[in-house]
């Protein structure tokens, strides 16, 4: 339509002229989106992860000279208002990218929106796979170790383990599906005598844990995959505990370990979990040494894994500024391909074939210390051992 | 058997946390007619209360004080409430209090965050009540003996209450007939604001009771409410007993279900609900209701089409609105775009509220019904944009036409928590049949054909759907089959006599509603570019009975005003605060008292004093300001001229 390029014509040339100020301004502005208000109990320890990094990165001298300024946005927790907020990200406030998001489904609206509007996004927390393989876009890049890694980390070491009979409880929406699907895959491709005897799915927030508990134990399973974390894992591990449904039974369990999570449960947490997270108390590489210390000194609290999560996501698109020395779309990508950004976790690589950062995630065992639930024998699985062979993620990603 | 035994027992312990929430709501509805929303915010407030206080006070004597003490709290705050707000509004159309207690609960999500912090609290083990009991070989939680034997207990006590003191008379004849109560002198004041806080300490002692068995955490509000709602409404409104029943069988259905079916409990409250007030259009225990109090046709001034002067100024609304693109940005022309979408779904649910005296509680099923049809046209049938839009009305009023055949046997509560259980069982099918629709991480790439890729282009696209429509619904309710529909809600008896065929009439309504909503639910999608289950989940329901009520239930303009000044302020306050829970629900409270009539409603009043007082009916310029602020720059495109608004409304005014 002609029409509208003239419009948009007089629309650029308009900006131009009443804006030059901006067009200047010696800023480089990032664009965070994230579930404040919907989930404060991740989003707040990962807003202050990111700006003690946002002050890091502007006291060594920013980006090029350059000083880095992060805008953010709240999306209620709803993909809509993710992609209003993102709109004004891009449109209003004139960011050169896109950074967080915390749900599965709020992460792939942005990198569509992402592909859609030739924007370059940086996913933080979205576990779905499909944000990098099957809905994956040459826009969108992601931060935290995928619901396929998490999975092949716990499949690693339940493999081990002498039980035969194992029940599934997760929550009934695409992260608990994934979840339990790729486990299951990954678990009885290592051990073929496994036998899947139940699987429970209650709704996300809406666990009756009782009844879960006891349709469970019914199946007479000799181990539990656990996928439920939050107020549902709380009540589950209440009923569970009471009900003795874990006495003799070996628990695999996603994400329990991490701070948001275990920490909650204080004297109640099971023992002897099998479980990924984050044993900030334990981690004595000289990395998360300084991240430990910066981020107590400046908080007075000790980190989430949000912070982690925040902090790192940062860092990494603050790495991808510098590199790029631009702030081109494409020069961006082209800078995050396999490019090396340090984190509290150590060194990781955005890998280029399919956009996913080569992040890890500690594995270890649940435990009780002075009324606290910790993580006990850990140790850090680097996420670039996790990931399928190149040739499967080429199926597995949209080629083009 | 064993099994059989064990989730009978945790059916039933579940059922007494419900029952003692549900009960609550139950009274309070039956005496003052309140729909309370902030009913499961006062079940949350008693949870962290009674948190906070357990931290404190230990001991058996401590523990069981603390959680009493919550409630009687909570129930203090509770008659703060009916005192300072509800008393104001009890004239206001029914259903204008839900709008109130919705802010409310608004306001305490992000109270309870500032206050309490955004980690889930665990409080202790109930003392002496920390283990289990070992029966017919299995460990059932010695709480859960506890709750089972509390649930009838409570039950028998609220019986007591009602039937063997003066106060629970007075508060049954309240329910039955409060016109007669108070014609015999009873102070209908404190017998509500009584009830009120008995209902709200029932709640707030069903939130401190999950103190030993849940997490305390800012999301219990909402997960409880309406479970509680569905329970009261099965069991039949304002019965107790039905209450009970119905928790029982809510409970052990799902705990059973679960054996069976293990993703049943998303969707099997609901089914029972719909289930249950298809074959029993009044719940179990539920009686006919007996006639509504005033309908909302007797006391609106009369309403009237536009006329020449009116629809010329309409047009120039409507153009000046189209020429916006010129100087907005395209930020603001995105959220332009999203307003005059919403208020196209506000419309149609005004249609079906306002002019059928249908409240809807699920009108969002339709909404997203048309953002999956015109996914589903641009995906699997590969349609072109402007198509695949209007296969959203398609599949939408193909949804309603279901719908809308069980409904339209019920009227009031009864049909808007039917609409409510339809909706949650089509949110249910979006959200669990992967396959087709995605799940809950949706469909991608929905975005619109070049010609409308920038945001002036689809703003002007936009337009050319929602004026068109909205002047279509406009002209339906003065239509001769607006009329027919308006005689149903005022009178269904007299409606009949006459020979309209009220089921009939109702149904088309609820058609045409549907299609209507469909449409902005196509034009959504693409705004978006993807389409997830949660549009049309309970929150955008919500949002729409908040934009028509907000606007004023008793006026034709209302849900344009409703869902301008609703939408631009959420998108504005959440891209602006963390806390725009808080804000917006303190705003809508302050609206709600200083326009017990919804905006468009109050403004009305005003015109017609300030022209009682004026005789000289020349239009003042002070009102038409006013009303175009209402408007809200105007983009409601078909505001009636005041000058001919005040002349009827005058006119149409009773003598006193």
């Amino acid at each position: 339509m002609p029409k509208t390029v003239t419009y948009r014509h007089i629309l650029a040339a308009a900006f131009a002229l009443a804006m030059p100020g901006q067009l200047l301004a010696e800023d480089i502005k990032i664009g965070e989106i994230n579930s404040y208000s919907g989930l404060p109990a991740f989003t707040e320890p990962y807003r202050k992860g990111w700006q003690l990094a946002v002050e890091e990165i502007n006291a060594k001298g920013g980006i090029n000279g350059k000083t880095l300024v992060v805008i953010s946005k709240d999306d209620a927790g709803k993909p809509a208002d993710a992609v209003t907020a993102a709109n004004e990200l891009v449109s209003k406030e004139g960011v050169v990218m896109l950074t967080g998001a915390f749900f599965s489904h709020i992460g792939l609206a942005i990198s569509d929106f992402a592909a859609q509007k030739k924007i370059y996004y940086l996913a933080g927390e979205p576990l779905t796979d499909a944000v990098v393989w099957s809905k994956g876009n040459r826009y969108t890049f992601r931060l935290r170790p995928s619901n396929y890694m998490q999975a092949a980390m716990l499949a690693e070491e339940a493999a081990k383990l002498p039980a035969k009979r194992w029940a599934t409880v997760a929550p009934n929406y695409e992260y608990g599906q994934s979840a339990v699907a790729v486990f299951k895959q990954l678990l009885s491709a290592k051990r073929p005598d496994i036998e899947w005897v139940g699987e429970q799915w209650p709704p996300q927030g809406k666990i009756d844990a009782g009844a879960v508990s006891e349709a469970l134990e019914a199946t007479k399973p000799e181990a539990i995959l656990n996928v439920t974390f939050g107020p549902d894992l709380v009540k589950f591990v209440r009923e569970g505990n009471t009900r003795g449904l874990f006495q003799g039974k070996t628990v695999v369990s996603f994400l329990t370990g991490e701070p948001e999570y275990l920490d909650p449960l204080k004297a109640e947490t099971p023992e002897g979990w099998l479980t990924t997270g984050y044993p900030w108390y334990g981690i004595d590489t000289p990395e998360h040494q300084a991240f430990l210390k910066a981020y107590q000194a400046k908080y007075n609290d000790y980190p989430r894994l949000g912070s982690v999560v925040g902090y790192a996501l940062m860092k990494s698109a603050a790495a991808v500024l510098t590199k790029a020395n631009s702030t081109d779309t494409e020069k961006l990508i082209t800078a995050t391909e396999n490019l090396k950004v340090g984190t509290p976790f150590g060194e990781v690589t955005f890998r280029a074939i399919d956009h996913q950062s080569t992040l890890g995630a500690f594995v270890g065992k649940t435990a009780v210390k002075d009324g606290k639930g910790v993580m006990v024998d850990f140790s850090y699985r680097d996420g670039a051992k996790y990931l399928p062979s190149d040739d499967e993620v080429k199926k597995l990603r949209p080629q083009n | 058997m064993q099994l059989v035994f064990v989730q009978f027992m945790t059916g039933l312990a579940s059922a007494a946390s419900l029952f003692l929430v549900a009960s609550g709501l139950s009274i309070i509805f039956g005496v003052t007619r309140i729909v309370n929303f902030a009913h499961g915010a006062f079940y949350m407030l008693g949870a962290y209360v009674a948190y906070t206080l357990t931290e404190r006070l230990t001991g058996v004597f401590g523990f069981w004080f603390a959680l009493l003490a919550a409630a009687a709290f909570v129930a203090l705050l509770g008659c703060l409430l009916e005192m300072v707000l509800l008393r104001r509004i009890y004239h206001a159309p029914e259903l204008f209090q839900l709008l109130a207690t919705f802010g409310v609960t608004l306001m305490v999500e992000d109270l309870v965050l500032i206050i309490w912090g955004p980690e889930d609290l665990v409080g202790p083990r109930a003392p002496g009540l920390a283990g289990a009991v070992v029966m017919f070989g299995k460990r059932i939680p010695s709480y859960d003996l506890f709750l089972i034997v509390l649930g009838p207990l409570v039950l028998a006590g609220l019986w007591v209450l009602f039937h063997r003191t003066r106060w629970g008379v007075l508060v049954r004849a309240a329910t039955l007939d409060r016109g007669m109560v108070a014609a015999l002198g009873i102070n209908q004041k404190w017998l509500f604001t009584g009830v009120f806080a008995l209902g709200v300490f029932l709640a707030a002692l069903g939130g401190a009771l999950q103190i030993p068995r849940d997490a305390v955490n800012h999301a219990m509000d909402l997960r409880i409410i309406v479970e509680a709602f569905v329970v009261v409404v099965i069991g039949g409104l304002g019965s107790t007993t039905g209450a009970f029943v119905a928790a029982i069988i809510v409970s052990e259905l799902n705990a059973f279900g679960i054996l069976v079916f293990p993703k049943i409990s998303l969707v099997l409250v609901f089914v029972v609900m719909a289930i249950v007030l298809v074959v029993r259009p009044w719940g179990l225990f539920g009686k006919m209701p007996p006639p509504a109090q005033a309908a909302i046709g007797t006391t609106v001034r009369p309403w009237r089409p536009l006329n020449r002067t009116e629809l010329i100024i309409a047009g120039i609304v409507v153009a000046f609105v189209a020429l916006q693109p010129l100087w907005l940005s395209d930020y603001a022309l995105t959220v332009g775009s999203e307003i005059l979408i919403f208020t196209l779904f506000a419309a149609s649910l005004h249609l079906l509220m306002t002019v059928g005296g249908l409240a809807s509680f699920g009108h969002a099923a339709y909404f997203g019904l048309g953002c999956y049809g015109a996914a589903f046209g641009v995906h699997a049938a590969g349609l072109p944009m402007v198509l695949a839009i209007f296969a959203g009305p398609v599949l939408a009023a193909f949804g309603a036409a279901i719908v809308g055949w069980f409904a339209v046997s019920l009227s009031g509560v009864y049909f808007a928590m039917l609409t409510l259980a339809f909706s949650q069982i089509v949110w249910s099918i979006a959200f669990q049949w992967v396959s087709v629709t995605g799940g809950d991480n949706g469909i991608l790439g929905i975005w619109p054909a070049p010609f409308a890729s920038h945001p002036s282009g689809f703003f002007w696209l936009t337009l050319a759907f929602v004026v068109p429509a909205l002047a279509f619904l406009h002209m339906v309710i003065f239509s001769p089959f607006g009329y027919a529909l308006r005689a149903t809600r005022d009178s269904e008896l007299r409606a009949e006599a006459i020979g309209i065929d009220r089921k009939r009439v109702q149904w088309i309504a609820f058609v045409v509603a549907g299609a209507a909503a469909g449409l902005g639910g196509g034009l959504f999608a693409f705004l978006k570019g993807s389409v997830f289950p949660d549009v049309m989940g309970i929150p955008t329901s919500v949002d729409g009975l908040v934009m028509v009520l907000l606007g004023g239930i008793e006026t034709v303009l209302g849900p344009i005003a409703g869902a301008v000044v609703f939408k631009a302020l959420s998108i504005w306050l959440i891209s602006q605060t963390d806390y725009s829970k808080l804000i917006l629900g303190a705003a809508i409270v302050v609206i709600v008292l200083a326009f017990p009539k919804g905006i468009v409603g109050a403004l009305s009043d005003w015109r017609a004093r300030f022209a009682e007082w004026r005789s000289d009916p020349r239009p003042s310029p002070g009102a038409a300001a006013m009303m175009a602020a209402a408007g809200a720059g105007g983009i409601s495109g078909r505001f009636a001229d005041p000058d001919d608004v005040a002349k009827k409304s005058v006119s149409g005014r009773a003598k006193p």
